[in-house]
């Protein structure tokens, strides 16, 4: 029997330790459910096979040229739509009743979102380690240094914890996990295919052109490219880093305002 | 806290809650003492859960209040979160984890240490027969045994208030049970209970108080011995020994009462609604004068699916199954 007398509020400190909590059962998922990591492992091998053996020869003459131009927008690619599992774990939860438990504890509201979004990075990681080995395993080559392209790595994953707030909020008003799914391709495919990941801009016509030139995909990947095999650098990454602020300042608060609404 | 609800754990006065143009509830009181079960019953539709809802703080209500050991579910609804326990219509556990990762999740997340929590989850899975399911994912879980680990992870915090969304609704019989008799435990340790059902022999069974409602509207309370009284009189049955003689007993049974009596279709049963008692001895006489052979009379309060019959003017729906006779050392 609880005898004690609630307390009145929430400490920050107590809401950071809900957002690991729940982080952990995030991670856990990933280990108690091996049959996600399949979809998580293969389709990024799968992009790079298609991806490198349709394209290469009709794009960059050859096969291992345009691997090392594609392999940064693969990577993008990749990440990019891994982060749509956030959503689909989202309306999953909400589906299931998982959530309504979460909303009836004393716990910090936001330390759910949060929670599944950090948890979902080690996601992101994964699909990064395995288009960089599998792209290795294929010819691809660093020609930067290995700092930079950590630093490669890092600028996706930090874009990708941007994205996963707009997949969040998808999540939450899309009602199955099955609608973030489908409205989730219906805005990524044009969104990372309309960009440089895998044809540079200069071949599309002018009037795709324009759209590919403010896509922030293309923007991650020239900063990609810069990063892992050479060419401009600092404006792609400072574009990126806004681009990702951008979207948090913009979809964070949504997300949160929608999920706390919610009934 | 004012001193009058000293004893009283959960009220609600004039709840209203509007999903867009249905009104699910309008206007709902109810009350449930502290260490009782307060049984929220009601056909489907009715409003229940929607209750249930707001006064877990999960939805906001449109108009009226709510308290829960006299913290309001709006304003205080942080503090009302430390003193409940949830489990809804739906087994809401997380299915990928396994039933002891889901319990030790909730004691974390309720600020137990993470020793005193896995303690306490592998004590719920004991005490809820799932010690040996502990390491496999919920979604492996047979129905009965979600449900147990549903109510289990309702109770990792030792809450002071439960709320119960048909907990039984799915049940085998002895599951069902075993969940009364949980429910009668947590009341006798001073927890109350507030559950909601369709089923009237549960409530009968389970409840100190029932709530009746329908269309979002509270049409009765009271202890379900007042429940029955309300529904006026007693009920006499008649059974002739000779079911052909049926007619003939309801005929005289109508003629002596002024009431239309009902006849159950499989035995033959005359029942009907008396206000006065004293009709029974010169009934049997005139069975006795007609040469009519009684197997069975009887003189009973009506039951709550008769009170519910006539509150609601809908049937109530039927229990799974009669349920098995309590198994000796199941209680928890």
């Amino acid at each position: 029997m609880t005898t004690m007398t609630p307390a009145r509020h929430l400490s920050p400190l107590t809401g950071l330790a809900n957002t690991f909590t729940l982080t952990w059962r995030s991670l856990l998922k990933l280990k108690t459910n091996p049959e996600d990591l399949p979809a998580l492992v293969l389709t990024p091998i799968m992009y790079l096979v298609l991806f490198t053996y349709i394209f290469g020869g009709a794009i960059s003459g050859n096969v291992h040229n345009y691997l090392q131009f594609e392999l940064p927008g693969i990577l993008v690619l990749a990440v990019i739509f891994s982060t749509l599992g956030t959503g689909q774990m989202l309306s999953q939860d909400i589906e299931t009743g998982v959530f309504d438990r979460f909303r009836s504890l004393p716990i910090a509201r936001w330390a759910p979102l949060f929670g599944a979004v950090l948890g979902d990075v080690a996601r992101y990681a994964l699909s990064v380690a395995v288009t960089l080995a599998f792209g290795i395993l294929l010819g691809f080559r660093v020609e930067s240094s290995p700092l930079a392209a950590a630093a490669g790595c890092l600028l996706v994953l930090v874009f990708a914890l941007a994205m996963c707030w707009f997949s969040a909020l998808l999540g939450l008003i899309a009602g199955s996990a099955r609608g973030v799914q489908w409205i989730g391709s219906l805005i990524y495919f044009p969104l990372t295919f309309g960009s440089n990941v895998l044809v540079p801009t200069a071949k599309l016509p002018g009037w795709l052109q324009a759209f590919v030139k403010g896509n922030p995909m293309t923007f991650l990947t020239e900063a990609e490219r810069g990063l892992l095999v050479g060419g401009p650098v600092e404006t792609p990454v400072i574009r990126t880093l806004l681009w990702s602020l951008g979207l948090v300042v913009v979809f964070a608060p949504i997300a949160v305002q929608v999920y706390r609404r919610r009934t | 806290m004012n001193a009058h609800s000293a004893d009283i754990a959960i009220e609600a006065r004039g709840l209203v809650k509007r999903f867009g143009k249905t009104t699910a509830l309008d206007g709902v009181d109810l009350s449930a003492r502290k260490g009782t079960v307060l049984g929220l019953l009601g056909p489907n539709g009715a409003g229940k859960t929607t209750a249930v809802r707001c006064l877990a703080t999960l939805i906001r209500p449109d108009a009226g209040t709510a308290s829960v050991l006299g913290y309001d579910v709006q304003r205080d609804a942080h503090q009302v979160r430390q003193l409940i326990g949830l489990t809804g219509q739906y087994a809401s556990v997380d299915e990928m984890l396994s039933g002891f990762n889901n319990l030790l999740m909730i004691g974390r997340l309720l600020g137990i240490p993470r020793k005193q929590a896995k303690a306490r989850a592998s004590e719920l899975l004991e005490r809820f027969g799932l010690a040996d399911a502990a390491t496999r994912a919920a979604k492996t879980y047979s129905g009965g045994m979600r449900r147990r680990l549903d109510l289990a992870a309702s109770m990792v915090g030792r809450p002071a208030v439960l709320f119960l969304d048909e907990p039984t609704t799915g049940l085998d019989p002895r599951s069902r049970n075993e969940l009364w008799a949980m429910v009668r435990g947590l009341t006798a340790d001073g927890a109350t209970v507030l559950l909601t059902t369709q089923y009237l022999e549960e409530a009968d069974h389970l409840c100190h108080d029932i709530t009746v409602i329908d269309h979002g509207t509270v049409i009765a309370a009271g202890s379900p011995d007042q429940l029955k009284a309300r529904a006026g009189g007693q009920v006499l049955a008649v059974t002739p020994a000779d079911p052909s003689r049926a007619a003939d007993v309801q005929s005289l049974i109508a003629e002596r009462t002024g009431r239309t009596p009902a006849t159950s279709a499989d035995s033959a049963t005359v029942t009907v609604v008396v206000d006065d008692s004293s009709v029974v001895p010169a009934l049997v006489r005139e069975l006795d004068d007609k040469g009519i052979v009684v197997e069975e009379l009887m003189l009973r309060k009506p039951s709550l699916d008769e009170v519910f019959l006539s509150l609601t003017g809908s049937v109530p729906p039927e229990p799974p199954a009669t349920p098995a006779p309590q198994i000796a050392g199941s209680a928890l």
